[in-house]
């Protein structure tokens, strides 16, 4: 077990299963198909978990981020970034929490203004985790989120 | 209305009154946005939105994206409308594009069913006109061209990075919603590419390479290695020139996509060429900056890199898109010359791969008053206002065997990325 202090961008707690990128994570290529056929029940039952829709990510490409604890240094790719986190979070189709290693970008940063603002829910949001935070941790490990940013992965 | 809402940034006392709902209750949730989200950059104060107009991400009337739409209305209700006029990205449908019944059946009736709303909802909220659609609004024919030192309030990646790096505006990488309420507010939190540091190059790229790169690879290879850094590109003038012409400005607008989509670019300096680096030199590199050397072996490993996401790699390509973003006019005058020439050359009169051009309404409007029209007309390729990226974003198009020139268009989706030499020769031969 590993405790690790970050900044609280959106305070929350949780307590959810690691999903880890290690790369960039494209925000639009990643959630494109679970957004918009993760309702369609002929197509869309490979999305039911909001898979991971990038292909030039390597680490998260096809696997479930649905509920998970998405551990990463950055979002990258197009500007609907922000506005493609707030409809996966309005819609119910985001991770619990986003944990970045680095300082947020602001693609995500506004991701998260725009759900805390305008969201019921919004998800859990830390950033400056650290390198060390991404190196331990590995998909599958168990998250604690608590409210002033303390990442434990056990 | 926020008064127990706990922020670090100097607001004006105007700026602390709208958010405390001197301008309604809509409003102040507006400001309340921008104050966090300037809050996570440790921003310390919001500046005024100085650019004439404003352009927005989000043209595609999609029925998932249900929740900005009802956000959209709730903007309306609340008469929090755009204090400037906004252009906005291409649309997402053109009948003028191939399609078969399946796709349009999918198009119309699932996908992008509330397109007509959705285009409504933005002419409300301050939308130029109907010919605004279009990721390259910075082109001499739309209009929507800021001036150097001007702070924007826009979002879509590739217009970004262009107006910083090209043009010498002052845009953050703002997402869709946020660049809307900037230009609502008329104010944006002060941080990153705003600020004389944020501008600043934290990496040296030292191009290398025996002839001319190709932009959307060369773009490609360091938006993957710097991310969202800064870099100051050197030895790129030595293939470009040192003036910003219309062809430089077209390679520049290419590459700039292709680092702001493979990474997180939202500035990049030319060496001799883009304003900045004209100016100020290597006084924009920092200290200990990282250097990144791109010959012509390293161009090579990074296209052989994209992964092919076909089913059949050896799939002869059913559709062909270029402009991705929109071409410029001299783009679309060059391969209407270039197309109509190798066909000649190879016996042909119309292309062998459906292909689509794509540009904005205005750069569409005065190449079809030039005799290239009909040109281009006859050699069977379709110029359309489309955005190809929406165009492709649908299982049916998953299934297709796609070409581009564009690695942007490669990123978010299934085509297959040639280079602009590969693209003309596959589409003016004889499929065999």
């Amino acid at each position: 077990m590993k405790q690790f202090k970050g900044r609280p961008v959106v305070a929350g707690k949780c307590t959810a299963p690691a999903l880890v990128s290690h790369g960039g994570f494209n925000t639009l290529a990643s959630f494109q198909g679970a957004l918009q056929f993760g309702d369609l029940p002929i197509i869309g039952n490979k999305y039911k978990q909001t898979e991971c829709d990038d292909q030039n990510n390597k680490d998260l490409y096809r696997k479930p981020m649905l509920n998970k604890a998405l551990c990463l240094p950055q979002t990258i790719g197009s500007t609907t970034g922000g506005m493609i986190l707030y409809c996966a979070n309005v819609l119910g189709k985001c991770p619990s929490c986003l944990l970045f290693s680095e300082h947020i970008d602001s693609l995500a940063a506004a991701g998260a203004a725009i759900s805390a603002v305008w969201s019921e829910s919004p998800m859990p949001v830390v950033d400056c985790l650290g390198q060390e935070f991404l190196d331990y941790v590995k998909d599958g490990m168990t998250i604690d989120v608590a409210e002033d940013g303390t990442v434990t992965v056990r | 209305m926020n008064e127990n809402f706990n922020y670090k940034m100097k607001l004006t006392d105007e700026q602390a009154a709208i958010l405390n709902g001197s301008k309604g209750e809509t409003m102040a949730k507006v400001m309340k946005t921008l104050v966090l989200y300037g809050d996570a950059f440790n921003a310390e104060k919001m500046v005024p939105v100085t650019s004439e107009k404003g352009h927005l991400v989000t043209s595609f009337g999609l029925k998932v994206m249900k929740p900005v739409h009802d956000l959209m209305d709730a903007l309306i209700e609340g008469g929090a409308l755009s204090a400037q006029k906004f252009s906005v990205d291409p649309k997402p449908l053109d009948p003028n594009v191939p399609s078969d019944f399946l796709k349009n059946f999918v198009f119309n009736k699932f996908m992008y069913s509330v397109q007509d709303k959705y285009d409504a909802q933005l002419e409300k909220l301050g939308l130029i006109d109907k010919n605004s659609y279009t990721c390259t609004c910075y082109m001499d024919e739309v209009g929507n061209k800021p001036n150097k030192g001007d702070v924007l309030s826009w979002a879509e990646s590739s217009a970004v990075v262009y107006a910083n790096s090209v043009l010498g505006a002052k845009c953050n990488r703002n997402s869709g919603i946020i660049e809307l309420f900037g230009s609502i507010v008329g104010c944006v939190p002060y941080f990153g590419l705003l600020t004389d540091e944020g501008r600043k190059a934290t990496w040296v790229v030292e191009v290398k390479t025996s002839k001319k790169p190709e932009a959307q690879i060369l773009g490609s290879a360091i938006g993957m290695k710097v991310m969202e850094d800064v870099p100051y590109v050197k030895g790129l003038d030595k293939w470009l020139g040192t003036e910003l012409d219309g062809d430089t400005c077209a390679y520049l607008k290419d590459f700039g996509a292709a680092t702001a989509s493979n990474g997180a670019v939202g500035l990049y300096h030319i060496e001799n060429l883009t304003p900045e680096a004209v100016e100020q030199g290597e006084d924009l590199v920092v200290d200990g900056a990282k250097t990144y050397v791109i010959d012509d072996a390293e161009l090579e490993r990074v296209k052989a890199s994209y992964p092919v996401m076909w089913k059949d790699k050896n799939a002869a390509p059913k559709l062909c898109f270029v402009g991705c973003p929109h071409l410029s006019f001299n783009q679309l005058v060059e391969w209407t010359e270039n197309v109509s020439a190798e066909l000649k050359k190879n016996g042909l009169k119309k292309v062998s791969v459906p292909t689509v051009f794509t540009a904005a309404p205005g750069v569409i409007e005065k190449f079809n008053a030039t005799p290239f029209a009909a040109k281009l007309k006859a050699t069977g390729v379709v110029l359309s206002y489309i955005c190809p990226l929406m165009y492709m974003n649908n299982p049916l198009a998953k299934s297709m065997a796609v070409i581009t020139n564009s690695n942007k268009l490669r990123t978010y989706t299934t085509s297959r990325y040639y280079t602009s030499d590969e693209i003309l020769s596959i589409i003016t031969k004889e499929v065999k």
